[in-house]
């Protein structure tokens, strides 16, 4: 039997134990483990978490009682003080002595605290252990009751330092991170990555002061602020200093190991320190003359020196050791890998950057255009792992490498202006097609509008997601060429929905042929005019879809939503998302019976999959008889309004969001608009409901609601942008009125708030003007506008099963009673979804 | 999936063999379409009001093979009469099938007569 010792129970110490017990050899050994800290070793990377739900438990690598089943010693809360080489001894500083026959060191790092004046004072802390987090916690509340608005430092704008500067905001501070060098995270980012995430974190409330040399801590006993000049300060209550790490190697000088100039054990890539018998492995080993300040490359450490210990001599370190990195603050993904700042020796780079959306991404790829050496991505890294991976294994790249990076495109906005794109950028992702593409297609003369461009290159063809932008940058094309560009609908009027919209309203118009037939170019209509002027009729004559039903959109022509199969899904209305439990029982009765797929939708109701067309109106009159309405989910409509409990039920609730919501739910049910409509009413600033992602969405404060408009999820998701605060309901109807009628008149086709209120001429403060000061006058007009559609207010599923005529719509075949045969399900996960596309 | 394709196939009005009566001409919405069973075969068929013509073709669309046409709005492109399919919008000419907005294969199309309000389909069997 073996003696080894481990000093140091932190996430290396602990994994050298996880591999050891795996292998067989370890039945020949016995290991105890010595641990500083009161507890087990606990995943430090995720520290912050516990300032969620200060629960040191769950952040445990494993139990005590693992060590115990496992037969591992473990001393916790006793320190290892000196190592007696000669006699393969340690001692403990409560005096204890133990011998080894191999010892591995895994002491890690501490945070470095530079030698400022004033370091020590009360209310100055580091940012590396539990007990640290419950320090600061409980300075912070103490802080917190003398005055909520306190604020709070951190020294050290790294990787940690953000990190700790998030903490700082969640533990309600006043947040400041003061950095040294002239740009954040100068480890991993280059100069105008780190610009944009500046941009983001100030964004989200976090301030950033650079280039800032901190000469003394000011305070009497306690913190109250930091100097960094003469007359240039910082008022702080409290510090968090997170200016690197400084190895843990007092062991090894003191028994004469061979140790770094800046710290660390030396190793070999065995793992071996000067002395054979003793290991070093994690933030303590100083290998290639490097500490890597990470925990992968400490547990491959770990992994080594477990296999040299067993006798498997073949096992070293790898010379090269992947540094690559994702900051896991929330809310802002920032990540590099490989080779993130690259010499132009190398390599060339590849930069995409979009300060307004906060994005940033930069490729670094080999001269031959083949391989993949690094980069940087900040604003959106859901792409790392998927590059980090092409990266570590040197998978082929395409032959265009932007396309890695460039955003699979959903309109101009993302892009700022679409001529900007390099000619490689790929448009239409579905069918590869690149900016390039596009615009040859029409410079060569081949296509002078929009459909034929998307006939002649396919883009816009598959998923027609990038449809808005094919359309801009075939426009901006046109336009630099000199061609007039037509604004009309399409081939069938020469007029844009506005015009249409007074022509409509002045003329009284009510069928789609009096339209063409006056207005149009003499054609016969199609897929784009027929549902535009359906939709303008329905807002200003109060129609529902049931009028000239060959007109509507398939969705709104068979009242619910075509599915892959050809089949539909059933939503009915759910106001507010609130529902008694003899409803949802009806629910899932219907659903049962009919058999069809069930799923709770992002919009807090419940939508009902796979019903053929000659079952909607059975399932309807069900529906209905149980006292549901149809929730226009296959309509340009109002969507849902979706709420948190607000104070009827939560205990931070301001206000009733519920019953609000409802209230406008049920207002702006039905009203057709140019795109889909959704809302969100929270009960407070926590923002339970997400209603800034909405197209109009309240938050409940001191004295009112805060109304915000133009949001909107999906491809290109944009935060509502707050139009006016602490206003009583009456108000928020009255603005609400105003503002989707005014949308309603002047949008274009499918166009949803948020674009529609980005390209506003003039903005948001033109938006107050027309909306809060009525500058055009036509507030009357749009308040009695909306109130005619809300006065009319008819449901349209209970027009159609009450009217045998309607009710012809809604067979598969006119001649037969049957079902389409050609319809195929496949079990998944207890129900059933369409057979998948071959 | 092929064979759903090789059940259709144009017939033109010199080789039908078979009209076939599918039902009332009230039973289809003006300028809008319905779809008939004739043996295996959905046909779609379209009243295309507006110019006073009846136009019949396949009800599967060749883009993922769903039976869906008949539910797809019809227009006119560039003076063609077509039908746009309501699952991805790929046009079809209503006169030859031919896709109007890709490069997919034609679908095929059947003659339509109407007699004392009856719609009738032509079949070659
Ligand atoms: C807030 C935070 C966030 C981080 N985020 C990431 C991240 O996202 N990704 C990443 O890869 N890394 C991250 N890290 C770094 C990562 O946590 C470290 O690389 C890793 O914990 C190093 O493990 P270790 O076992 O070498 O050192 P440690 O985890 O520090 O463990 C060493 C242990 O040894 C004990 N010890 C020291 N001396 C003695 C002695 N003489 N006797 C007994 N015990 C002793 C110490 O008390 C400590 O418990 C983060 C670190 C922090 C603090
Ligand atoms: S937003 Fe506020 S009121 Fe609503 S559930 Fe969340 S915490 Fe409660
Ligand atoms: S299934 Fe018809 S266009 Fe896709």
């Amino acid at each position: 039997m073996k003696q080894i010792v481990v000093v140091g129970n932190g996430m290396v110490g602990y994994k050298f134990c996880e591999k050891f017990v795996e292998k067989p050899e370890f039945k020949d050994f016995k290991i105890t483990v010595f641990g500083e800290e009161p507890r087990p070793a606990y995943d430090r990377v995720h520290l912050s978490e516990f300032f969620e739900n200060q629960d040191a438990k769950a952040l445990e690598m494993a139990p005590a009682e693992w060590y115990a089943k496992n037969n591992i010693e473990l001393i916790t809360g006793e320190r290892v003080a000196d190592i007696n080489r000669t006699s393969k001894t340690i001692t403990t500083a409560q005096d204890r002595e133990f011998t080894y026959d191999y010892l591995v060191l895994a002491t890690g790092s501490a945070p470095f605290v530079p030698p400022i004046k004033g370091v020590e004072k009360e209310g100055v802390f580091v940012y590396r252990t539990i007990e640290d987090l419950e320090g600061m916690l409980a300075y912070a509340a103490k802080l917190k009751a003398k005055n909520p608005n306190a604020k709070a430092a951190v020294l050290g704008g790294g990787l940690l330092g953000l990190e700790a500067g998030k903490a700082v905001m969640d533990m309600g501070l006043e947040p400041h991170i003061v950095e040294f060098a002239s740009k954040l995270m100068p480890r991993q980012l280059d100069l105008r990555s780190s610009q944009v995430l500046q941009l983001k974190l100030e964004s989200i409330g976090l301030n950033i002061h650079l280039s800032k040399i901190t000469n003394q801590i000011l305070g009497n006993g306690s913190i109250v602020g930091m100097e960094f000049g003469e007359d240039d300060t910082l008022d702080v209550d409290m510090l968090i200093v997170s200016a690197g790490i400084r190895p843990r190697d007092e062991l090894g000088k003191n028994s004469g190991l061979e140790v770094g100039v800046r710290g660390g054990i030396v190793v070999n890539n065995k793992m071996q320190t000067s002395d054979e018998n003793i290991y070093a492995i994690g933030e303590i080993a100083l290998y290639n003359q490097m500490i890597y300040g990470l925990v992968a490359p400490g547990y491959d450490m770990a992994a080594v020196a477990v296999n040299q210990i067993i006798g498997q001599a073949k096992s070293v370190m790898p010379d090269d050791i992947d540094m690559s990195t994702k900051l896991k603050l929330i809310g802002v993904d920032v990540a590099s890998f490989g080779e993130p700042f690259m010499p132009a020796s190398k390599g060339h780079s590849i930069i995409f950057e979009n300060k307004t959306q906060h994005l940033y991404k930069r490729i670094n790829v080999s001269h031959d255009g083949k391989k993949l050496l690094g980069g940087i991505l900040v604003g959106d890294a859901s792409d790392y792992n998927m590059l980090h991976q092409i990266y570590l294994n040197g998978m082929a790249i395409p032959e265009d490498p932007a396309q890695l990076i460039l955003p699979a495109s959903d309109g101009a906005s993302a892009f700022g202006d679409v001529k900007d794109l390099p000619d490689e950028a790929q448009v239409c992702s579905c069918e590869s097609v690149t900016k390039g593409q596009i615009c040859a297609a029409i410079e060569n003369g081949e296509a002078t509008d929009v459909a034929a461009v998307v006939s002649c290159t396919k883009a816009g063809t598959g998923c027609g997601g990038c449809k808005p932008m094919v359309a801009d940058l075939t426009n901006a094309t046109l336009k630099s060429l000199g061609i007039e560009v037509k604004e009309g609908v399409c081939e069938h009027f020469d007029l844009n929905r506005q015009d249409l919209y007074k022509i409509i309203q002045v003329k009284g118009y009510t069928h789609f042929n009096e339209v063409l037939d006056n207005h149009g170019n003499g054609g016969h209509g199609c897929e784009l005019c027929k549902p535009l002027i359906a939709s303008l009729m329905a807002t200003i004559n109060a129609d529902t879809a049931n009028k000239e039903y060959a007109i509507q959109d398939s969705n709104d022509r068979f009242l619910a939503n075509i599915q892959r199969n050809g089949t539909y899904s059933v939503v009915p209305r759910v106001p507010g998302g609130e529902i008694t439990p003899d409803k949802l029982i009806a629910l899932g009765e219907i659903a049962k019976k009919y058999d069809l797929y069930t799923k709770v939708t992002g919009g807090v109701r419940i939508d009902l999959f796979g019903a053929t067309l000659n079952q909607l109106p059975l399932i309807w009159k069900e529906l209905i008889s149980h006292g549901f309405e149809s929730g226009h989910a296959y309509g340009k409509s109002l969507r849902t309004v979706k709420t948190c409990v607000g104070s009827t039920w939560c205990r931070y609730g301001m206000d009733e969001s519920v019953s609000f919501g409802i209230e406008l739910e049920n207002r702006y049910r039905g009203i057709r608009a140019p795109h889909k409509i959704k809302g969100g009413v929270s009960g407070c600033i926590r923002e339970c409901a997400e209603a800034r992602g909405k197209d109009f969405g309240l938050i409940a404060v001191e004295g009112g609601w805060n109304l915000y408009l133009g949001g909107n999820g999906g491809a290109n998701p944009r935060h509502a942008e707050l139009f006016a605060e602490q206003i009583d309901n009456e108000t928020v109807i009255k603005y609400l009125d105003r503002y989707l009628m005014f949308y309603m008149r002047t949008a274009k086709p499918l166009q949803r708030t948020a674009a529609w209120q980005e390209r506003l001429e003039g903005g948001l403060e033109y938006l107050k003007e027309v909306i809060i000061d009525d500058k055009l006058g036509i507030a009357d007009d749009l308040e009695k506008e909306m109130q005619t559609l809300v006065n009319k207010f008819e449901c349209e599923w209970t027009q159609a099963i009450n009217n045998p005529e309607m009710m012809k719509r809604f067979n598969h075949f006119v001649n037969s009673e049957e079902e389409d045969d050609n319809l195929v399900f496949v079990p998944m996960r207890d129900q059933k979804m369409p057979e998948p596309w071959k | 999936m092929e064979e759903i394709l090789d059940t259709y196939k144009t017939t033109k009005l010199e080789d039908v063999k078979i009209w076939f009566k599918a039902a009332s001409i009230h039973d289809f919405p003006a300028d809008g379409g319905a779809c008939v069973k004739y043996k295996n075969k959905q046909i779609a068929v379209f009243n295309f009001a507006r110019i006073g013509k009846w136009y019949a073709c396949q009800n599967v669309c060749p883009h993922k093979m769903e039976m869906v046409l008949s539910r797809g709005m019809i227009g006119d492109d560039k003076g063609i009469p077509k039908v746009a399919c309501p699952l991805h919008k790929k046009t079809f000419s209503l006169e030859d099938g031919e896709n109007l907005n890709g490069d997919m294969d034609a679908i095929a199309t059947y003659p339509v007569k109407i007699e004392e309000e009856n719609v009738y389909i032509g079949f070659s069997d």
